[in-house]
Order: C-alpha cells, then sequence, then structure tokens
C-alpha cells in the first residue's frame, strides 16, 4: 500500500522583549539560576500579571506578515497543571480567542510553490527550566526563563513530507528574524517545534491517529524524528497494529522516537478566561501602526532581486534567507563596479565557506561588504584575476588589510603589458616543440598545457585573457 | 484612647498630644489583654513600634500624611514585607513576603503603623473564622459565638477596640457579614477600586479589599489612602479617585432606597428584620424615601457564587506546591507524592473542598455546564442590579439573615454555613459597592448589620448614605460589655 504522510506543526517563538511578558524582569539569557525571576514570576503570594504591550506588537506584527486575521479582542486564559517549573502551576495563554487567527505561508517544495494553512498564532508564557544534573538525585530550578513571552504558531496539517516541513520551519524561521521578533537561536531554545505525525493510505481523506513529538530543537533533528516517525507508523500499520495517539520523544543520539505519555496520561488542562488580566483589545491605529514597522518582507525581498539584480530565483532565495545577509549583498553590489552576479557568486562561494568554517553569522564576517565590493573592483579592473582574488580573500579574512594593501604588498598585481606577456610565451614557446607539434595536429586540448606553463612562468599574475588572445594568435599563426 | 474616632486619633498625633509610640503600645496591651479573643495571628511589636517611632520622628520633621502615626490591623491575606503572611493557613504558616501589598504600603507612606496580622478563615474560605489554622475567633459581644468571616479577626479586634481600624477583603460577604456580626462598619469598594496587589488571590475576579472601622467617617478617611488605580493591578480601574471624606455629608433628603423582595424573605430571622425596619424608618425621617424592588435572580447567587469563586480558586491556589516557598512534607518518595502530602497537610477541610469542587467544574466534559453557565448567570444576576438602580439609588436590606451564631454550629453543615452570605454574594458577583453599618441589637445584645449597597462605583453614595445615619444614631458607638472600660 502507498502510504501519505500528515504533518502539522507548532512552533513556540520566543519574542525579543526586553522585559518579560506579565513583569519587569530581564528576559536575557545566560544569567545565573534564578536571578532573573522577580516576585510575579516565581510566583509569589498576591502577586498579579501585567501585560507587556510591547508582545502584542510583535504578535501583531507576525500576523500581518503572514497574511493573518489579526483578532481585535483576544482573551488570555490559564492552562492549569503541576509541575516544578511551572510557578503558578497554571501557564497563562490564550484558547479560544487567539490574537492572530487563520493565515498563511508559501514554501518552495520540489513540486512548485506551496500554501501552508496557519491556523492561529497565540501568546503565552514560557515557562522555567528543571535541571537534573548537578543536584544529587534532586531536581534544580531554574525561573529566569519563566515568563518569558512566546507565540506559539500552529499550522494546518498541511505538509507531506519530512522536506516540506523542514521547508516551512527554515521559512517560518526567516520571518521571525526578518520581523526583528525573534532571535532563531534554536540551541538557546528562541525556536522550538512540536511535529504532529500521521499517515493514511493515498487517496483516504480521513487523517490517521496521530503522535506528536515535542520540543525538538534544530532542522535536522525534525526532519530525522519526522522521517523516522513516518516509517515507524508504517510499519506499525503494515503489520496490521494500530497506531496510538500519544507523545513521543526524539532522541537525536538513537535517532528513534518513543513513548513519552499516551492520551489517557494526558493533562486535562481545565483553561478558563484569567481573571486577573482583562481581555486584549486592540485599535486599528495600533494595528496600522504596526503595519507601518513592517520591513521587507522574503519573498517580496528575493522577487526584487531577481528582477533588480538580474539574479537567478536560486541566487536570490539564498541570499534572501537572512535580512543581514541580503543587506550585505545589496550594500556590496551597490558600492562595486563589477555586476552584482559576481558578488553573489562571492558570498554564496568564499564568503559562505569561512563562515561557516568558523561558524559565524555574516554580521561576524571579518570582511565587510564595502572591503569585498574593493576586491571585486579589482577583478572589474583587470588589476587581479579571479584566481588570485581567491588568495587576496584569504588574506583580507585573515584581517591582512584591504584588497589593494594585500596585491600591492605581495605583488600580485596582475600582467597586463603586453610585451612582456609576449616575451614569457616566446620563452614557453621555445621549449615546447613536441606540444606544439601535437597542436598543429588537431589536438588542441593541449591548449591548456601552454597556459599553465605561461601562469605558472608569471605565479599567476599574467593577465588569462591576454595570454589566451596571445598564445591563440602565436599558435594558429 | 481607644473609643477616639480616627481623625480625632489622628488629629492628637499631628497635634503631638500623644506619640504614635503610646499609641502604639496602648493598643499592643489591648491585644494582649484580649488575646483570648484570638484576634491575631501575628503581633510584632518590636516592628510596630518601629514603625511608630519613625512616624514620631516624621511627625517631629513637620511631616503629617493623613494617617500618620496610627495604628491599623491587617488582615493576614495581605502581603507585609517582613512579617508573617500565613493567610489562615498552615502552608503558608512560614511564609514572609519580600513585599508589600499596595494597600500596605499606601498605608506605609501615610505613616500607618502595622498592629499586626489579624485571624481569618483560611484562604479567606469561611464565614465564622473557623477555618482557620490557627483556631477560631470569639466574638467580643459573646464569646460564645463566631465573629462571621473570612475577616473575623479584624471585625472582632475593631469591635473589642484593640485596634483602631483594619484591613480586610470581600469575596462574598467577608468584610460586611463579620461587621455586621461584631456591630462594626465594614465596607466592601467597587471592584477595581482597590489595587489586588499583594492580597492573597482567592477568587480574582471577585476579591476586593476594603476598611473595617467603627464608623462610615473612619472608613472614608481609610480609603482615601488605600483606593485609587494601581499599575500593578491590570484589573484596578483608572479613573478619577474621589475624595472620600468630603463626600460624606452630602445631604440624602430625596434618596430613594430600593428593598429587594428577596432580601425580606423566608429565612431572614424576624429579629433581624425588626431591626433592619427600624433603621429604614430613620432613613425616611432623614427624608430618604423607599422603593419595593425586585432581583429576580437572586436565588442563583448562591449556586454561581459556589461555582465560580472555587474554580477561580482551585486555579489560585496551585501555586501553593512546596516547591518555592511555604510548608512542604517532610516526608515524600517522588515529585508527586510531594505534592500530594504537602497539599494534604498543608490545607484544612474547607479549602480542599472548594480545591476539589473547583477543579470538578472547569473539567473537560462539566466546563460548558458548571463554569459557563455560571459565568451567564452573573450576567443575569448583574443586570437585575442595573434595572433595579433604574428605580432607586442605593439598595438596603439585612447583612446577614440572623446574628452570629455559636462556635460550631454550622461547621458540619457547608450549605447552611454558605447560606450566611445569602444577601452578600451577589454585591460581588456584580462588582458593586456594599457596606454593613451596626443598625441595632437583637434580644441577646447581639448586633445587626444593615448592608447598603451602590451602584457601580458610587461608592461615595453607600458611604454618605451610612454616615447620614450614623450621624442621628449611636449604634455604632455600641461596644461590647465585656470590653468596655
Amino acid at each position: 500500500m502507498n502510504w501519505e504522510p500528515v504533518i502539522g506543526l507548532e512552533v513556540h517563538v520566543q519574542l525579543l522583549t526586553s522585559s518579560k511578558i506579565f513583569s519587569g524582569a530581564s528576559t536575557a539569557f545566560g544569567a545565573d539560576a534564578n536571578t532573573q525571576a522577580c516576585a510575579v514570576d516565581i510566583a509569589l503570594p498576591g502577586v498579579l500579571p501585567v501585560m507587556n504591550e510591547q508582545v502584542a506588537r510583535m504578535a501583531v506584527k507576525f500576523g500581518l506578515a503572514v497574511d493573518a486575521k489579526i483578532n481585535r479582542r483576544s482573551v488570555f486564559a490559564r492552562k492549569n497543571y503541576f509541575y516544578p517549573d511551572l510557578p503558578k502551576g497554571y501557564q497563562i495563554s490564550q484558547y479560544e480567542l487567539p490574537i492572530v487567527g487563520e493565515g498563511r505561508l508559501t514554501i518552495d517544495t520540489d513540486g512548485g510553490e506551496k500554501t501552508i494553512g496557519i491556523t492561529r498564532a497565540h501568546l503565552e508564557e514560557d515557562a522555567g527550566k528543571s535541571l537534573h544534573e548537578d543536584f544529587h538525585g534532586m531536581t534544580g530550578i531554574d525561573l529566569n526563563r519563566a515568563g518569558t513571552p512566546l507565540i506559539e504558531i500552529v499550522s494546518e496539517p498541511d505538509m507531506r513530507s519530512a522536506k516540506e516541513a523542514v521547508a516551512y520551519l527554515k521559512k517560518l524561521h526567516t520571518l521571525v528574524r526578518y520581523l526583528g521578533i525573534c532571535d532563531g537561536n534554536m540551541q538557546e531554545g528562541s525556536f522550538r517545534c512540536d511535529a504532529n505525525v500521521s499517515v493514511r493510505p493515498v487517496g483516504q481523506q480521513e487523517l490517521g491517529t496521530r503522535t506528536e513529538m515535542k520540543n525538538i530543537n534544530s532542522f535536522r533533528f525534525i526532519e530525522r524524528a519526522i522521517e523516522y516517525e513516518i516509517e515507524r507508523q508504517i510499519d506499525v500499520l503494515e503489520d496490521g497494529g494500530t497506531v496510538v495517539q500519544e507523545t513521543r520523544l526524539y532522541d537525536p543520539d538513537k535517532d528513534e522516537t518513543r513513548p513519552m505519555r499516551t492520551k489517557e496520561e494526558a493533562h486535562d488542562y481545565r483553561y478558563f478566561p484569567d481573571p486577573d488580566l482583562p481581555p486584549l483589545e486592540l485599535d486599528d491605529t495600533l494595528i496600522e501602526a504596526t503595519r507601518q514597522t513592517l520591513p521587507e518582507l522574503p519573498d517580496t525581498k528575493q522577487q526584487r532581486f531577481m528582477t533588480q539584480y538580474a539574479l537567478s530565483g536560486e541566487d536570490a532565495a539564498q541570499l534572501t534567507v537572512s535580512k543581514e545577509l541580503a543587506d550585505y549583498f545589496e550594500a556590496a553590489a551597490s558600492a562595486t563596479k563589477g555586476d552584482a552576479k559576481t558578488v553573489a557568486n562571492w558570498i554564496a562561494g568564499d564568503l559562505s565557506g569561512y563562515l561557516n568554517k568558523e561558524n559565524k553569522e555574516i554580521t561576524a564576517s571579518p570582511v565587510d561588504a564595502q572591503q569585498l565590493a574593493l576586491l571585486i573592483d579589482r577583478i572589474h579592473d583587470n588589476t587581479i584575476s579571479g584566481k588570485i582574488a581567491k588568495e587576496v580573500f584569504e588574506a583580507m579574512w585573515h584581517g591582512e588589510g584591504s584588497a589593494d594593501d594585500i596585491i600591492d604588498n605581495k605583488g600580485l598585481k596582475q600582467i597586463t603589458d603586453t610585451g612582456a606577456i609576449e616575451t614569457i610565451i616566446d620563452e614557453v614557446l621555445a621549449r615546447s616543440a613536441p606540444q606544439i607539434e601535437q597542436y598543429k595536429n588537431g589536438q588542441t586540448k593541449v591548449f591548456g598545457y601552454f597556459v599553465g606553463q605561461v601562469m605558472q612562468a608569471t605565479q599567476g599574475k599574467a593577465n588569462p585573457q591576454q595570454v589566451n588572445e596571445i598564445l591563440k594568435r602565436k599558435l594558429d599563426a | 484612647m481607644h473609643n477616639k474616632p480616627l481623625t480625632q486619633l489622628a488629629d492628637d498625633l499631628v497635634t503631638k498630644r500623644v506619640s504614635s509610640v503610646e499609641v502604639t503600645q496602648y493598643f499592643l496591651s489591648r491585644i494582649e489583654q484580649h488575646g483570648n479573643l484570638n484576634a491575631f495571628i501575628t503581633v510584632d511589636p518590636d516592628f510596630s513600634l518601629a514603625q511608630a517611632r519613625e512616624a514620631d520622628r516624621r511627625i517631629q520633621q513637620g511631616d503629617r500624611p493623613a494617617l500618620i502615626g496610627v495604628p491599623v490591623a491587617h488582615k493576614d491575606i495581605f502581603c507585609t514585607k517582613g512579617m508573617l503572611t500565613t493567610c489562615g493557613s498552615r502552608i503558608l504558616s512560614n511564609f514572609v513576603s519580600p513585599y508589600d501589598a499596595t494597600v500596605v504600603d499606601r498605608l506605609n507612606q501615610n505613616g500607618a503603623v502595622i498592629l499586626g496580622k489579624t485571624n481569618m478563615d483560611e484562604f479567606a474560605m469561611g464565614s465564622s473564622n473557623e477555618t482557620s489554622y490557627y483556631g477560631p475567633v470569639k466574638n467580643p459581644w459573646d464569646n460564645a459565638t463566631v465573629p462571621g468571616g473570612s475577616s473575623g479577626g479584624s471585625a472582632a479586634s475593631v469591635a473589642a477596640r484593640i485596634a483602631p481600624a483594619a484591613t480586610g477583603t470581600d469575596t462574598g460577604g467577608s468584610i460586611r457579614q463579620p461587621a455586621a456580626f461584631c456591630g462594626v462598619t465594614g465596607f466592601k469598594p467597587s471592584y477595581g477600586q482597590v489595587s489586588r496587589y499583594g492580597m492573597v488571590a482567592f477568587a480574582s475576579s471577585l476579591d476586593q479589599g476594603g476598611p473595617i472601622t467603627r464608623s462610615a467617617e473612619d472608613a472614608a478617611l481609610l480609603l482615601n489612602v488605600i483606593a485609587g488605580f494601581d499599575a500593578r493591578d491590570s484589573t484596578s480601574v483608572q479613573r478619577q479617585t474621589p475624595d472620600f471624606v468630603a463626600d460624606l455629608n452630602g445631604d440624602i433628603q430625596g434618596l430613594r432606597i430600593g428593598l429587594p423582595a428577596q432580601f425580606f424573605g423566608e429565612g431572614l430571622d424576624s429579629k433581624v428584620e425588626r431591626v433592619v425596619r427600624e433603621a429604614l424608618q430613620e432613613y425616611e425621617k432623614l427624608g430618604a424615601t423607599l422603593i419595593d424592588i425586585d432581583l429576580p435572580n437572586s436565588d442563583l447567587c448562591v449556586p454561581c457564587y459556589y461555582v465560580l469563586a472555587p474554580s477561580e480558586a482551585s486555579s489560585n491556589l496551585a501555586r501553593y506546591d512546596g516547591v518555592r516557598y511555604g510548608y512542604r512534607a517532610s516526608d515524600y518518595s517522588d515529585l508527586i507524592d510531594m505534592y500530594m502530602k504537602t497539599r494534604a497537610e498543608g490545607f484544612g477541610d474547607e479549602v480542599k473542598r472548594r480545591i476539589m469542587i473547583g477543579t470538578y467544574a472547569l473539567s473537560a466534559g462539566y466546563y460548558d455546564a458548571y463554569y459557563l453557565k455560571a459565568q451567564q448567570l452573573r450576567r443575569l444576576i448583574a443586570e437585575d442590579f442595573e434595572r433595579a438602580f433604574e428605580q432607586c439609588d442605593v439598595i438596603m436590606g439585612p447583612t446577614t439573615p440572623t446574628t452570629a451564631f455559636a462556635i460550631g454550629a454550622k461547621t458540619d453543615d457547608p450549605i447552611a454555613m454558605y447560606l450566611n452570605d445569602i444577601y452578600t454574594i451577589s454585591v460581588n458577583l456584580a462588582g458593586l459597592p456594599g457596606i454593613s453599618i451596626p443598625a441595632g441589637l437583637d434580644g441577646n445584645g447581639k448586633p445587626i448589620g444593615l448592608q447598603i449597597i451602590g451602584q457601580y462605583f458610587g461608592d461615595t453614595h453607600v458611604l454618605n448614605a451610612a454616615h447620614r445615619f450614623q450621624m442621628t444614631t449611636d449604634w455604632h458607638q455600641r461596644a461590647p460589655s465585656g470590653v468596655q472600660q
């Protein structure tokens, strides 16, 4: 039988506010345990939540970016359950009336563009962390994260493969960083994903029983977890079994999922409207003002790069993966006399290579856009060849100075003096009688040999175009 | 000294006829003398006297805010920095708050001295003060009877003149009912008038702090300090805070007093009814007119309340889990066991009962039938009042159906206990201001309260009506015989 996977994702996005959603405590990551948890965060008797307005604006920003309905009135609800890192014994969330309603996100798939439905996005507070190591059989609780604002973005079950799921996640990841509402740091948990997976026979309308995998924190793990889970469910069904509705945990070390709790063990969260917080009312002024703050979104930017800089869809997509990268490209492209395609190639090639190797963000690149533009200028004006440029770039990366300094200091300037090149070519030809013979006999491939010899003699500095022209002229004479 | 109205006491203090240390010391000794009442959970003379000395220093320097040097007792539901805040519960029996409730903070800023923390029903759940982990409070008028609850310690201490004034909280009658039983004045402001920040939550949408004093005038004096918008409480209402004292004296000629048929029906003790009717005649003499009104959904108040309040409570009390502060069971095998033992040992029966009721009402499959239905009823009850106030300016009736009952008389019958609040609960459900003032005594010399209910944020009208009555009567000046001297 052929099986069709059905995947829906719930993504928790930590909002980049300076203070928490219902208290004034700082949200900065990495402070000593429990130093960023105030009376409200640790749920002392008598404390009350007060909504941080910045949070609502960020959620609206997201809603507008995914073309969603913004609910003028949304309601905070309490989700009740006991856990040591949940200080109040309930999480303040939104249930029946979320701030963001139905929206959509378009992804690229092998079969072309596909629109993934967004069911809703609601506001909620994060819990603290339970620390199971270093406490000698006890559990430590760090409440620094408690009360950090989140939006939970719930998708429709519109994805049909792990690859599509990852494409959606990456798109979302790009988007929230563009919007400046999330730092996207998956290791620190700023962007976390729960995946709901089921399978059904191709052609069947009814959904199969789903399982949920919680808190997966890398694109690679998400892809593997979903793939594993699809395989597992198909195996179960093909062996005549039934899939149990349950929450499963993905173990990246073993690359498998295993049961965490079943539906019967699932909590009854006893949601009810939080009496401490009035409904969140948004007026058109706030929504319109927020709309004005929307940056150019990735899809629009990609289209513009294709038309404005004559880039391929693939190049444009790669350059717009982050706003910072796109900004870098535009800065370099407008500063250089060379063409935009060359800039794109340099970014995708050497620059990305070095960044990846040293695990650096584009904003931390030691070679800035202006410096890269200058280097490309030197290729453009024939001061150096593309090949020499790689050597110059490496030196620039290591802080040896500007392109011009390095070219001067290392004597890398290209030889463009026709007379000088002719002299060298003549010397090469003088000691290459057998190769000349071969060339004359139609083995034109040997042309590369002459070029190589000339380049070797000039340490790569001869202008390749001139070398080609002069060689051709002399050989074909 | 202990019979002086607050205004006079405050005046004596700023004119240095007496020092705050002297006044504080005086009331601290009275508390000790009347220790049998069990009105206080915590008294900390060093703490109070240090505040009193600070007040005296401010007075010397000419800094004279409204309540400078006046000792005020706080219901043990208000967080007080550096002093125990137990909420009448074992589970908070070791809790010292690192911060002051807004009500406490505002009183402190205005120079008031914290006289101590008064006894109360555990987590304000009770109408007799018998659910307190610290034992019942005795009614100063008759030590065999209850003082009412949940603010029983506050009401008893004001009645016994061991505190010049006190704070209380009222979720379903917890200020007004004990005020009625103890023959003092207890005012529950409109919901949102007084900040709930730092007031241990029982049922957030109903809880409201307010003063328990000997007169409406004293209440107004306290309200001028404690009322008003607080940015730390999202349910506090942002509007101009009136001058409660200045608004006391308005003429009530032509005041239309609504009398709900439902407040004078079955279950109302005849002696209580007689005293209330006499008080109403007094109002007629003052120029008011009496109008019969209808609150048709009154019979739904108690069931509605006993779904909503426990629902909110079941969630509000989840934080007492033994993890971060408060009582934790000593022996446990794992996390769940720790939770279960801590809460089983830390909470009393009435609290557990309400947590269970609330948990049930919010559960999947029951939510619509209970919680949601109760919310709809709450709307109907509020609308009853809105319609009634088209015909009248204030509503009056008895605060309670009977006078104070014997300690132990209703502890085994929660429903009978709940029915004590039959006239007060609707006021909380509708978010309205309400006061109970002493209106007379029954045949056994036990006090009877008259309840006055106002429109939403018509707090000053309620106090005005109460004050005019107290200007021509002396019921509020009567003290229990045992504590006169």
